[in-house]
């Protein structure tokens, strides 16, 4: 084994548990303090793939701004909201069987694909992930039109969001 | 070698030092706790209720806008990279893109959204 | 290849030859080295750390017509030291009803959520830490962590308010992390990379000289983002406290202190490689790497004293003038300075360099005029408003 796969090892591990403890810790500040973690853990994935740029953004994103907005919105709820009432609710049984299975159904799937026992080739000197990230944001022949629909997109949640909360008013 | 190995290696030993700076602390540190000294603080009178704020909902929305131009901005990174060896095209491109966004903090702030009140 | 012109390769490849003369693997004495390199960095930071204690001290004092210390050692040198001691030996209480996993963690997160922004920081051409190619990102993603661990402190203290001082400062925080993002477009955009070493070796001109605008608000961001005066009401001493680190005592509370003044000077050194060409100075860098640090170290203490001067001169403003200023003026008009910097470097390519730094500063000084005449209108507006009001209130008389 090779030290990158040990590193790996842990880190999944850790994720997975981190990633347990969201779903069945009873407060709800702690819950989003283990979703930071499980975040966090895929954020070192990334770094091991050699995905610098997108682990980055993963932190940026994630636990800059989504975490924090859990954690504000667990705030405008009251003490009791979010320390007691049940953690469960009576479907978990079938919500985990459907899990394992979706999870199981994946790895099948994987288990067909030619690559998924080869070990990845290496990156090549001298690549350079954002240049290539930047030409197919805009060249013409790449995704210009997903970049500009991701603006739309990114529009229109802000205007829902405003008019949801401006309603509620 | 990965160079986020060295990264890494920064998050250790930025968590080791200051945890033995503090260990320090506890280790020279008087430890005589009493129930009026570990009471929290609120300029010396005593404490009344409890902890928990409930916060306005202000808060709530001005982290949606941050989120959705955090968002936006973490997206211009590879086009400003690239810019330099693109023609007017890509920069005509990236500023429709930033104005779509700009009219969607105008609608906010038309809206009231963006008033602390 | 001698110790003069390049120590950090000199020193680590003495060092590997050690280790695997012990019979060590290859790649674990590399790593063994890599990580004593950074013991070694982090240590001589919180060695300046501690100096950077007195500087506050004694600049803060002279800004208030004081001495500031002088008693312990020549000029008080040895004054941050005995604070240190002091903090030492105080009793580390955790408040009644505490989070304690969380409370204890926190400090800890503060301060790493400093130290690691080192690991992107090129001291010399041939020291680079790090030269990671998101490295622009990396300073926003570690100050991530740092809001993370401001909420966990303000939260786990189990007080109102440190509560309070958490959430404002974390609103302050994420607002002003829109405009620095925009801004850091900018050395971005002009060098074509985000990696900080590639951004210092593209200033044979100062970015500073091409858009002072972008400099201002990147130091302006900066400021809010450390939560330093004007941006400070997280600590609202009239009305907080001490905000979110209320409840903190001895080598705890010491962290937060000495992590923020940290923070400080590390932003004084991004402000110095975004916009003043990092360790460049006239060539002198290529003399020696120790020149080149010394360059930056004092580049980055002359950031650091910009942001004393701001903060011991302006007053501390309200939560809410504080998200206006930045959601209706300063973050429109960072993205408008993006898009009219995008578009003049496109027009201006191949331009001889006098014609497009002058374009560049002229576009420069019209968005910020631009900007300026919208202030005043807004400002007559409001004025006219409150005039108006005035005169019906009076009438009711």
């Amino acid at each position: 084994m090779t030290g990158e796969q040990v590193i790996f090892l842990i880190v999944g591990a850790v994720t997975l548990i981190a990633g347990l403890m969201v779903v069945t810790v009873r407060n709800l500040v702690h819950a989003a303090l283990w979703l930071v973690a499980t975040l966090f853990g895929v954020a070192i994935v990334y770094t091991l793939l050699n995905a610098g740029f997108l682990a980055v953004v993963q932190v940026v994103v994630y636990i800059g701004a989504i975490a924090i907005l859990f954690i504000f919105a667990v705030m405008l709820t009251r003490r009791q909201a979010a320390e007691t009432g049940a953690s469960v609710n009576p479907n978990w049984l079938v919500g985990a069987v459907m899990s394992v299975l979706t999870f199981a159904g994946l790895v099948y799937l994987l288990q067909t694909w030619s690559g998924f026992s080869k070990q990845a080739a290496a990156i090549p000197s001298g690549f350079d992930a954002i240049n290539q990230l930047g030409n197919a944001l805009t060249s013409p022949t790449g995704y210009v039109l997903p970049f500009e629909v991701a603006s739309v997109l990114l529009l229109a949640a802000l205007v829902g969001a405003v008019y949801l909360a401006f309603n509620k008013k | 070698m990965n160079e986020w190995l060295y990264v890494g290696l920064f998050f250790i030993v930025g968590l080791i030092i200051p945890a033995g700076a503090i260990g320090a602390g506890w280790l020279f540190g008087p430890k005589k706790p009493n129930p009026i000294k570990q009471s929290t603080y609120e300029c010396g009178i005593e404490p009344v209720g409890e902890g928990w704020v409930q916060f306005k909902a202000q808060y709530y929305i001005f982290a949606l806008v941050f989120l959705v131009f955090d968002v936006e901005t973490v997206f211009l990174f590879p086009w400003a990279v690239r810019l330099g060896q693109l023609g007017m095209f890509a920069v005509v491109e990236g500023i429709v893109f930033i104005l779509i966004l700009v009219a969607g903090l105008v609608y906010t702030w038309r809206k009231g959204m963006l008033e602390w009140a | 290849m001698n110790f003069w012109n390049d120590p950090l390769k000199v020193a680590a490849d003495w060092l590997t030859g050690i280790f695997t003369g012990w019979g060590m693997p290859s790649v674990g004495a590399n790593v063994l080295v890599a990580f004593l390199g950074v013991l070694m960095l982090i240590t001589i930071l919180m060695v300046i750390d501690i100096f950077l204690v007195w500087i506050e001290r004694k600049v803060v004092a002279r800004f208030q017509d004081r001495l500031g210390p002088n008693r312990v050692g020549p000029f008080g040198l040895i004054q941050p030291f005995a604070d240190i001691i002091k903090l030492m030996i105080k009793e580390d209480t955790t408040p009644d009803g505490a989070d304690k996993v969380v409370y204890n963690i926190a400090p800890l997160l503060s301060m790493m959520s400093v130290l690691i922004l080192w690991a992107v920081v090129p001291l010399a051409p041939v020291m680079l830490g790090v030269d990671l190619n998101a490295g622009v990102l990396f300073i926003i993603a570690a100050g991530s962590i740092g809001t993370l661990s401001i909420i966990m402190a303000g939260w786990s203290s189990n007080n109102k308010f440190s509560v309070i001082g958490a959430f404002r400062q974390v609103a302050v925080m994420v607002s002003f992390e829109i405009p620095m993002l925009a801004v850091l477009l900018i050395p971005t955009i002009f060098s074509g990379s985000m990696g900080m070493n590639a951004i210092i070796q593209s200033q044979d001109i100062w970015f500073i000289f091409l858009s002072p605008l972008a400099a201002l608000i990147f130091l302006i961001a900066a400021i809010a983002e450390l939560g330093r005066a004007p941006f400070d009401l997280a600590e609202g001493e009239s009305e907080l406290v001490s905000g979110y680190n209320i409840e903190y005592s001895g080598m705890k509370f010491g962290m937060f202190y000495a992590g923020e003044l940290l923070h400080a000077f590390t932003f004084g050194g991004f402000w110095a490689i975004m916009f003043f060409g990092g360790y460049r100075f006239f060539g002198l860098e290529k003399v020696s790497p120790f020149l080149a640090i010394v360059i930056i170290l004092f580049k980055a203490l002359l950031g650091y004293w910009v942001i004393m001067w701001v903060k011991y001169t302006v007053m501390r403003i309200r939560i809410d003038q504080m998200l206006a200023f930045n959601w209706k003026f300063l973050t429109p008009v960072a993205f408008v300075l993006v898009m009219v910097t995008a578009l003049m470097n496109a027009l201006l390519r191949g331009a001889p360099s006098w014609l497009f730094i002058t374009g560049m500063l002229l576009s420069n000084v019209i968005v910020a005029w631009v900007s300026m005449e919208f202030v005043r209108s807004a400002a007559r507006q409001e004025r006219e408003k409150v005039e108006g009001l005035k005169q019906v209130a009076e009438a009711h008389h």
